[in-house]
């Protein structure tokens, strides 16, 4: 029996954990995915607007300097935010896990020069001064590796993320209407053009978790669900069609993407949130 | 229209500036957000002098992330005005020139823009790396204590900013959307 649980668990140092989240702090708020980049260049081919035109053209040149210059892309360096899907034959040595992560956590946001945004309570307000604790989402999934996505979160477009409790009756009208709703309401403060996270059913956190998720999807991706796919490029339009711009300033680039994940839910709901990203939609994933 | 202009700003030259206009900012400004809003308030209720001289003075909603060695600042972008509206209508009838920072402004704060003869200007949002370059010297004058929140005096030269609320009320968030609203297909 021991042999057997030897040959089935893989044994992974908690300090790996550490440098690798501490690195990962530090290249998401330098630089951004690939697929971010290559959306948001062709979306900047399309603005209509001159002075929509002129801010994607600053903020192309706000991409180049901040990686080669070192500097983060936003000074708002958020909160990080870490999924770690953790494979059910890990078996972890070493200080405890949220420990580890936290770690690094205060290496990358001290090392890296990056703002430390986090209050030790909502409402003391005392700064902690190393941007912990981090936000962390834990899933245990097959297989004997750990994936961890380091998700740093800016709050002027978090702050304008919405959870709304619908009625199986709104249907999918709803789900347009609330879509929209959130991303009129968030306008100019999200800094557009945003990325926009939704999550439809499951319960009221579970959407919102759904969300967020949905923000680290590859861009160029498609939801495998066809009516999904469809909304997803219907809402885009949609929004696009709202003149709100980039930075708010008019124009025809309001978003670069909308993800959607979905999930069961109660014979008595529609629960879907909206979480709104900025165009500094930070993801970094790594698996060990 | 592209302008040139120096800061402070006086309300005779906020006059000149409409709504739409993209400016290149030279001269001197100062950071303040959230915590030192608040503690400006405060000061203000207790009677006592402002670390800062208002008048015609330009404050950018702002705090930067830290500077690498050789850099006077790190990334450097606006943050969301709204949350100042509160703290702002007493500060421009005190005196204050124009502000800087993200996002629409409540009624309130058009209203004393209006009547003091003000201007609101957006920075572009998530471009803290390209004005951070655009800011030649950043010092501390007050409120140490609060971190990136502290008031701090920065020299700019060219900082990219656009009108988004002239001295005569208008608001380029609300005309500029319209502009290019679309019907449904
Ligand atoms: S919303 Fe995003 S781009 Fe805007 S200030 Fe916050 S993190 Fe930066």
């Amino acid at each position: 029996m021991d042999q057997e649980e030897e040959r089935i668990l893989r044994t992974i140092q908690t300090r790996e954990i550490t440098e690798n989240i501490r690195e990962m702090c530090i290249e998401a708020n330098h630089f951004l995915s690939q697929d971010m980049c290559r959306v948001f260049y062709q979306a900047a081919e399309k603005e209509e607007s001159p002075l929509g035109k002129q801010i994607l053209e600053q903020l192309k040149e706000n991409l180049q300097i901040a990686g080669e210059d070192r500097i983060p892309i936003c000074q708002d360096t958020g909160m990080a935010v870490i999924f770690l899907k953790i494979g059910q034959e890990v078996h972890f040595e070493g200080d405890s896990l949220a420990d580890v992560v936290n770690q690094g956590v205060r290496e990358g946001y001290t090392d890296g020069y990056l703002r430390k945004s986090v209050v030790k309570d909502p409402i003391e307000r005392e700064n902690t001064k190393d941007n912990t604790p981090a936000v962390i989402h834990y899933e245990i999934v097959d297989g004997d590796q750990v994936e961890i996505t380091v998700a740093p979160k800016g709050f002027g477009s978090e702050n304008m993320s919405r959870v709304f409790m619908l009625k199986p009756a709104d249907g999918i009208e709803g789900v347009k209407n609330a879509i929209l709703t959130a991303v009129k309401d968030a306008g100019p403060n999200a800094c557009p053009p945003m990325v926009v996270g939704v999550g439809i059913g499951g319960t009221f956190e579970k959407c919102a978790l759904m969300a967020k998720h949905a923000l680290t999807r590859n861009l160029e991706e498609e939801s495998p669900v066809p009516y999904v796919r469809d909304l997803e490029k219907e809402m885009l339009d949609k929004i696009n069609r709202l003149g709100i711009g980039p930075g708010g300033l008019g124009g025809t680039v309001t978003a670069l993407a909308v993800n959607i994940e979905t999930y069961p839910t109660h014979i008595a709901g529609l629960p879907m949130a909206v979480n709104i990203c900025c165009h500094v939609n930070r993801h970094v994933r790594r698996v060990i | 229209m592209n302008k040139k202009i120096h800061a402070p700003i006086s309300h005779e030259e906020a006059a000149d500036l409409r709504a739409g206009d993209y400016v290149y900012i030279t001269g001197t400004i100062y950071t303040a957000r959230d915590a030192a809003h608040k503690r400006m308030q405060e000061t203000l209720d207790r009677g006592e002098p402002l670390p800062l001289d208002l008048k015609n003075n330009v404050i950018y909603y702002m705090g930067p992330s830290p500077a690498r060695k050789g850099r006077p600042i790190g990334s450097a972008g606006p943050t969301t005005a709204s949350r100042m509206d509160k703290y702002t209508p007493r500060l421009l009838d005190l005196g204050l020139g124009a502000m800087i920072g993200k996002g629409k402004r409540s009624q309130a704060v058009k209203d004393a823009i209006v009547r003091s003869g003000s201007v609101y200007f957006a920075a572009v949002g998530g471009a803290g790396a390209l004005l951070s370059k655009r800011i030649l010297s950043s010092e501390v004058i007050a409120y140490d204590d609060l971190g990136t929140e502290a008031i701090r005096r920065l020299e700019v030269e060219d900082f990219p900013a656009v009108v988004v609320i002239d001295s005569l009320g208008n608001d380029l968030y609300e005309t500029a959307v319209l502009q290019y609203r679309k019907q449904e297909a």
